[in-house]
């Protein structure tokens, strides 16, 4: 099987040598250090792996490298600009939407990915697309609550 | 150990069978000797460990408090603050940060105490080899034993140093005031930083008798919405947990595991495994471990292994309440019988038999098991995720034949636990491999090991018989919980005749703690029990609990509840609401719910919730907050839909596209009610508020539908 040499990786090309069926998580995760991408359940349940693939949502457990070695490819390390968090980041930590930590990698990279075809979403399509991403410590709520914020849907912060 | 012997009483601190596998180990090596090797100077304020496992860790004072400049070091130290040569203010305890946010309130515990920012503590956390020894992260026992202890540490700790600067700038101790981190006399004209007085210190104290604490009244840290300390890391993927953890040379590990429990190793051909590169090959017994240069080859090796298992013939699902049942024992313990059932029964006008039954449920934590082991000389440091560090150094240590001292257990804030993280298992699995390749190995199990190999809350069985008054009043009260646990088995509602008793039992499947223990069955049990009987004299759900509640804190959380939720209003056909309230572990709960029912597909819909809690004094109100409504949300799992099928040793739902937890879409809208309660002692918050969810939600799909449902998780049931 042919083996992948290069990856694109937040607007990095970054040299690797694995087997094209390997999982993209296992690929970002354990060949190249982008440990933010988290493992939940490797059958694209939980959403902790989620990452953009060209701007795209995409689960990395479940997705062979060979499909996407040609694209560029976001992980939450290339979310901050100069210092700068993403919006979304900042409004995570402003709704305290967050407990273990675990998941919060894989709620932001959904989030960003539905800001950017969606950038007004309403509660309902906020819902309707985080649905996939799985917080075992309940913080769902002040997650919506962050996609408002960075929306400018919300000013309020939640106690 | 000793076994529900103070079940009930105010601070529950008997630990519930099933928070631990084996007696509490009380090995507490962190001695004075250790302590005065590894102090090398500046300030150094220490809790004695007999200040923490005392019933009442409030206002308890050290037996070695002797004054103000004892130089006395306890044999046992729990905790210790330590201000350095440099300044730095450092806290070590054994405690561990699984997303309850304790790292953030015991710095502001520390921080008050200091008159210093928060930003300016580092919490040294959960390190076997720097912090002292912990029981455990569990049981709600952080807020109200470890934060009041590190608290007078903190205060005594500014005494020393307000009394050095004083010496040193030549003023009065009472002119001596801390701002920004200075210390400043009367006029400002004088100041001196932490380093300032620190340096060329060798001061060593226990906590005295008479640190004065500062008033509730007067907090400017404690009882403020501090955000959650290091959040930057989490948002930015920058916080590593076990599983992110690289060592030099490290590999990769895996276990080779039977497709089912309780299997034992016939044979195994390792040989084409063994000659891949790379690869090592661990057999010892029924272990099988593969240790690879990295994950492509890790599973060219397994592939490549050919195990034959037995198993023997093990029961299913559909039988577990039978068995139950069957297999339990006369009594054990949680009996506290008053009064009389037979006078109880005779002085009803209405009596009621019911059982009520709860599943095995997994905790699922986010993060699953992770650990990465190495060994330097015979020394061995593990790094993983669990709620007892010093537990798991014993589980390492036992396992591999070596002393604790020679063992490090490392916790990095982990990714969630909910009681399920209490065990080594993946920790000395990975120590196995680690020992036998001369390597750093890190190991992390799989969302099916996960759920197949880790424990589960346990199943239970639980028969009511009562008696009723017309008039409400609960005269007779019988309550036998078989193999769940005896955890909030008492209740806080005066009942004159009452015999209640926990039955242990043969457990099919490996059980364990779950936040809240059997909290939560008990009072699904108890809070539907008392809904029927509600219904049977025709009294509203909310009175009838009032008429039998003597205590003022469980009826002001009933009252709060009711009141916001809007009790008693109209509502749309197809709706209903119940509600529901508890006691456990110092803190009171009440939660209110109301649900649509589809009437063709029996669609379950949560609509809203309500949940009113009190813990005494609020530390942290956001992440009260925060925490509250997590456990309304994980409650909704086990009370609509979350049970585990199993039969014949095997776990047949061991994935989340099978076993379903809430998601966004089945969260409703949640309104929080905190009663600040400042007048008294604070306590824990991670585990009473799941206890209410799962009978109010029963009771309003009574309301909704006429279907009183009496088994968790309820919508399987509804016909």
């Amino acid at each position: 099987m042919a083996n992948i040499t290069s990856l694109s990786v937040n607007g990095r090309k970054l040299p690797v040598n694995v087997d094209s069926q390997t999982s993209l998580l296992t690929v970002l995760r354990d060949f190249l250090n982008f440990t933010g991408t988290k493992y939940g359940c490797g059958e694209a349940q939980c959403g902790a792996c989620t990452v953009l693939v060209d701007g795209q949502m995409t689960r990395s457990c479940t997705m062979p490298v060979g499909k996407v070695a040609s694209k560029q490819i976001t992980t939450i390390e290339g979310l901050e600009k100069d210092g700068q968090l993403h919006p979304l980041q900042n409004a995570f930590i402003e709704a305290d939407a967050m407990q273990c930590g675990y998941c919060t990698s894989g709620m932001i990279m959904s989030g960003v990915a539905l800001l950017k075809k969606n950038p007004k979403p309403s509660r309902a399509e906020i819902v309707k697309h985080m649905d996939r991403n799985m917080c075992r410590c309940g913080t769902y709520l002040r997650i919506v609550k962050a996609i408002e914020i960075a929306s400018g849907a919300s000013k309020e912060v939640r106690k | 150990m000793k076994e529900e012997l103070e079940l009930g009483s105010e601070f529950d601190l008997e630990l519930e069978r099933y928070e631990l596998f084996a007696d509490p180990i009380y090995n507490f090596t962190f001695n004075r000797r250790q302590f005065l090797r590894a102090f090398s100077g500046g300030i150094a304020l220490l809790v004695p460990m007999s200040n923490l496992v005392t019933t009442s860790g409030q206002q308890e004072q050290g037996e070695s408090g002797r004054g103000r400049m004892d130089q006395r070091v306890p044999n046992e130290i729990g905790a210790w603050i330590h201000i350095d040569e440099a300044g730095t203010v450092s806290v070590f305890t054994g405690k561990v940060e699984l997303g309850q946010n304790i790292r953030t309130s015991l710095a502001q515990a520390v921080a008050e105490e200091l008159h210093v920012m928060i930003e300016s503590i580092r919490m040294v956390m959960a390190d076997t080899d720097l912090a002292p020894f912990d029981m455990g992260t569990f049981g709600s026992r952080s807020i109200p034993f470890m934060a009041p202890q590190l608290r007078k540490a903190a205060a005594a700790a500014r005494e020393s140093l307000v009394a050095l600067a004083a010496e040193q700038m030549k003023v009065a101790p009472a002119e001596v005031r801390i701002v920004n981190a200075r210390f400043v006399n009367h006029d400002a004209s004088k100041s001196l930083s932490f380093a300032d007085v620190a340096n060329g210190q060798k001061l060593v104290k226990t906590i005295p008798a008479d640190v004065a604490i500062t008033a509730v009244k007067d907090w400017t840290i404690v009882g403020k919405s501090v955000p959650k300390v290091g959040a930057r890391d989490f948002v930015t993927g920058k916080h590593e947990y076990t599983s992110d953890l690289k060592r030099p040379g490290m590999l990769f590990g895996r276990i080779v595991r039977p497709a089912t429990l309780n299997s034992s190793l016939v044979s195994a051909d390792t040989k084409a495994a063994e000659a891949i590169r790379g690869v090592t090959v661990v057999r010892d017994g029924d272990f099988i471990g593969l240790a690879a240069t990295d994950p492509q080859t890790l599973t060219r090796a397994e592939r490549a292994i050919a195990v034959h298992w037995k198993a023997p013939g093990q029961p299913a699902a559909a039988q577990l309440f039978e068995q139950l049942k069957r297999e339990s024992s006369p009594s054990r313990g949680g009996a506290r019988p008053a009064g009389s059932i037979t006078d109880g029964m005779a002085a009803a006008d209405k009596k009621l038999s019911q059982t009520y039954t709860v599943a095995f449920i997994a905790h699922a934590p986010l993060e699953p098991r992770a650990a990465v082991a190495e060994w330097n000389d015979n020394k061995l440091t593990v790094w993983t995720g669990t709620q007892r560090p010093f537990g798991v150094r014993s589980e390492l240590a036992e396992a591999l034949h070596i002393p604790e001292t020679s063992v490090r257990v490392i916790v990095p804030d982990t990714g969630s636990g909910y009681g399920g993280k209490h065990t080594g298992e993946c920790a000395v699995e990975a120590a196995r491999l680690a020992r036998a390749t001369g390597k750093p190995v890190k190991l992390v199990w799989t969302r099916e090991e996960e759920f197949t190999w880790a424990y589960f809350r346990p199943a239970g069985v639980i028969e009511v018989s009562s008696g009723v008054k017309n008039d409400g009043t609960v005269t007779a009260w019988e309550f036998h919980n078989y193999n769940s646990g005896a955890s909030a088995i008492q209740s806080k509602y005066a009942f004159p005749n009452q015999n209640i008793q926990f039955h242990s039992s043969k457990s099919p499947l490996r059980q364990g703690s779950y936040r809240g223990l059997a909290a939560t069955a008990n009072h699904f049990a108890r809070e539907v029990h008392m809904d029927e009987l509600a219904q049977l004299v025709g009294i509203d759900p909310v009175q009838f609990r009032i008429k039998n509640i003597q205590d003022e804190r469980l009826k002001a959380v009933l009252e709060a509840a009711a009141k916001s939720f809007g009790w008693g209003a109209k509502k749309e056909a197809g709706r209903g609401a119940g509600i529901a309230c508890g006691f456990e572990k110092g803190s009171y709960i009440a939660t209110a719910a109301e649900v649509s029912v589809d009437p063709k597909t029996k669609k379950v819909k949560l609509e809203r919730v309500v949940a009113s809690f009190e813990c005494g004094a609020i530390v942290n109100p956001r992440h009260l907050h925060n925490q509250v409504e997590g456990a309304v949300v994980q409650a909704i799992g086990g009370a609509l839909f979350e049970g585990i099928d199993f039969q014949n040793g095997q776990i047949m739902n061991s994935k989340f596209s099978r076993y379903r937890v809430p998601r966004f879409s089945d969260t409703p809208p949640i309104e929080i009610v905190l009663l600040d309660r400042k007048d008294l002692p604070s306590a824990g918050a991670g585990e009473t508020p799941i206890v209410g969810l799962a009978p109010a939600v029963s009771s309003a799909i009574f309301e909704a539908t006429g279907q009183r449902l009496r088994s968790l998780p309820l919508v399987p049931n509804l016909s």
